[in-house]
């Protein structure tokens, strides 16, 4: 096939000018403050809250849309209601919406006027401007990506095992728990994967209800920029690249997991 | 009697329903919170605050940005997805993973990385101040920054849905006597139209709501270097909420306009999209 050398060309070029090389820069400065530099800017007690933060509310969002998620990629792939075309579009809506608007509406609605905030203010629940608001917004960011996962995978699940299964007398809640979900778990600890890492790196969706208050509600990314504005490079950087090696070590993650889950689907049967 | 591979009705009641309220209550409510805050002041209060010269400013300038970078990723993409799909080299599976390395990238980090290149301080910096070439707070950088974000889509849509379909059709034209662009525009091209389609509509979508990644390098400057994500940003910091939710629902209505559009594609041309995983 002809081409290979222009387009591998072409992509290694804009590959490495775009992607590898401001890379680099951020390994390289990071290297450069020294490992014990490093520690103290990468590692302080307002970073490391922040870190906590980031992670914290990242996994509790990706947990609760891994249940959220498998359910509703359940229904949309089982069962059939009117509007289900419409649901299963709206799912994609937070890949597809700009993360400050997504940001500015959830505050406008948890807010302690707001049409949700309101009432639950009011029983004493506050959710903007608290860590709360972050797990929300992360909510919000993460749904597709488990329903998104799971979908294809539950709509392929042969029916001959279920009919098996309750041939041989198994209830309809053993069939799911030892029969179906085995089967999905893969896909629905990728999806989880996924929603964590977007997770921990985001930042529009999140800073207008966070309350971003250093030690509470102040994620990691809001840091790096709160750093850069007070040209604190070196703390930046050093924040820039705990993320980074946590962004690598989850891709790696997702990668296995999903390796491991194509193996098994091949042939480990 | 039900069959004994599905649930009792008021199982699936139950199940669709809480779906339903799920999405209604995450998804739905605040992309209608963004319109009813939009209009809470009347259309004339939403019209003026779209007129206003920075609103109209950021509009022109996202405008611009996606201008420059869905065509070049587009090439790029298409070039990548070529390379990979009908060709076999070493270390084809690393250059599909660090394609797909700028989605796991925070992109605040996206933005610092940036700044550590062509800021004052940066590793061209200097050089650049030299001959005068302002990258840093300007639109340049907000253009590479967004160039970074959305460098995957196109690619990534293309790839699996040209490794589906194969190198038969390419090799039958080659052996006919037509040469690699010839085989590319007549024959690979049809055959990836929608799915290209798909990719740029996502490409789009990003570049331009890209919040994170701009906001870092472009210095909110109004009027000159506030894309429309930002300029939500300071008019909601300003207080001034009708106009913050004005230019958010235009961008909410591109969003709508982009799952339209992507729900189209994928009803009326399934097969065509179909090694894409959607």
């Amino acid at each position: 096939m002809p081409g290979l050398h222009l387009t591998l060309g072409m992509t290694l070029l804009w590959l490495g000018l775009l992607v590898l090389l401001p890379m680099a820069a951020v390994i390289a400065r990071s290297l450069g403050l020294g490992p014990r530099h490093f520690a103290e800017v990468a590692f302080s007690a307002r970073a490391l809250a922040a870190y906590r933060l980031s992670f914290g509310a990242a996994l509790l969002a990706a947990a609760i849309n891994a249940v959220f998620g498998f359910g509703i990629a359940w229904v949309l792939t089982r069962y059939q209601f009117p509007g289900k075309r419409l649901a299963s579009a709206l799912v994609d809506l937070p890949f597809a919406l700009p993360t400050a608007v997504a940001g500015i509406a959830l505050t406008a609605i948890y807010a302690n006027t707001g049409i949700i905030g309101r009432p639950l203010a009011a029983i004493g629940i506050h959710i903007a401007y608290k860590p709360a608001g972050v797990v929300l917004a992360l909510i919000f960011i993460g749904l597709p990506f488990v329903v998104r996962t799971v979908e294809p995978v539950l709509a392929d699940l042969p029916k001959d095992i279920e009919e098996a299964a309750a041939t041989l007398g198994a209830s309809r809640l053993a069939i799911f728990a030892r029969v179906l979900l085995p089967e999905v778990a893969p896909a629905l600890l990728t999806g989880f994967a996924l929603a964590f890492a977007r997770g921990v790196g985001e930042y529009g969706s999140v800073i207008f209800i966070a309350g971003n208050m250093p030690f509470v509600s102040e994620i990691a990314p809001l840091l790096i920029v709160t750093q850069l504005e007070q040209f604190d490079y070196e703390g930046a950087t050093a924040i820039a690249a705990v993320m980074l090696a946590i962004s690598f070590a989850m891709l790696a993650v997702i990668n296995f997991i999903q390796a491991r889950e194509r193996h098994w689907r091949d042939g480990g049967r | 009697m039900r069959a004994a591979t599905t649930e009792p009705r008021a199982v699936r009641a139950l199940l669709i329903l809480i779906a339903i309220g799920w999405l209604a209550l995450v998804i739905l409510l605040p992309l209608f919170a963004v319109f009813v805050q939009a209009f809470e002041k009347g259309t004339g209060a939403f019209v003026d605050a779209i007129l206003q010269p920075d609103a109209l400013a950021s509009i022109r300038l996202t405008l611009l940005t996606a201008a420059i970078v869905v065509p070049f990723n587009c090439v790029f993409g298409i070039a990548a997805a070529w390379a990979v799909a009908k060709h076999d080299f070493r270390g084809r599976n690393l250059l599909v993973s660090l394609i797909d390395l700028p989605f796991s990238v925070s992109p605040v980090v996206a933005g610092l990385m940036f700044v550590l290149l062509f800021g004052a301080n940066g590793w061209f910096g200097p050089w650049l101040m030299a001959h005068g070439i302002r990258i840093m707070f300007a639109v340049p950088a907000i253009v590479i920054a967004t160039a970074f974000v959305t460098f995957p889509y196109v690619a990534r849509e293309l790839i699996p849905l040209m490794i589906a379909q194969g190198r038969a059709e390419e090799e039958a034209a080659l052996t006919l006597g037509a040469n690699g662009f010839q085989t590319f525009w007549h024959v690979t091209l049809p055959n990836i139209r929608w799915g290209l389609l798909y990719g740029v509509l996502l490409t789009n979508a990003r570049a331009m709501g890209e919040f994170g990644a701009v906001s870092v390098v472009s210095g909110h400057i109004r009027g000159l270097t506030n894309t429309m994500p930002l300029h939500v940003e300071v008019l909601y910091n300003e207080y001034n909420f009708v106009g913050a939710f004005a230019v958010a629902s235009l961008l909410a209505c591109l969003a709508l306009v982009t799952l339209g559009a992507k729900t189209l594609l994928e009803w009326r041309h399934r097969d065509a999209l179909a090694a894409t995983g959607h």
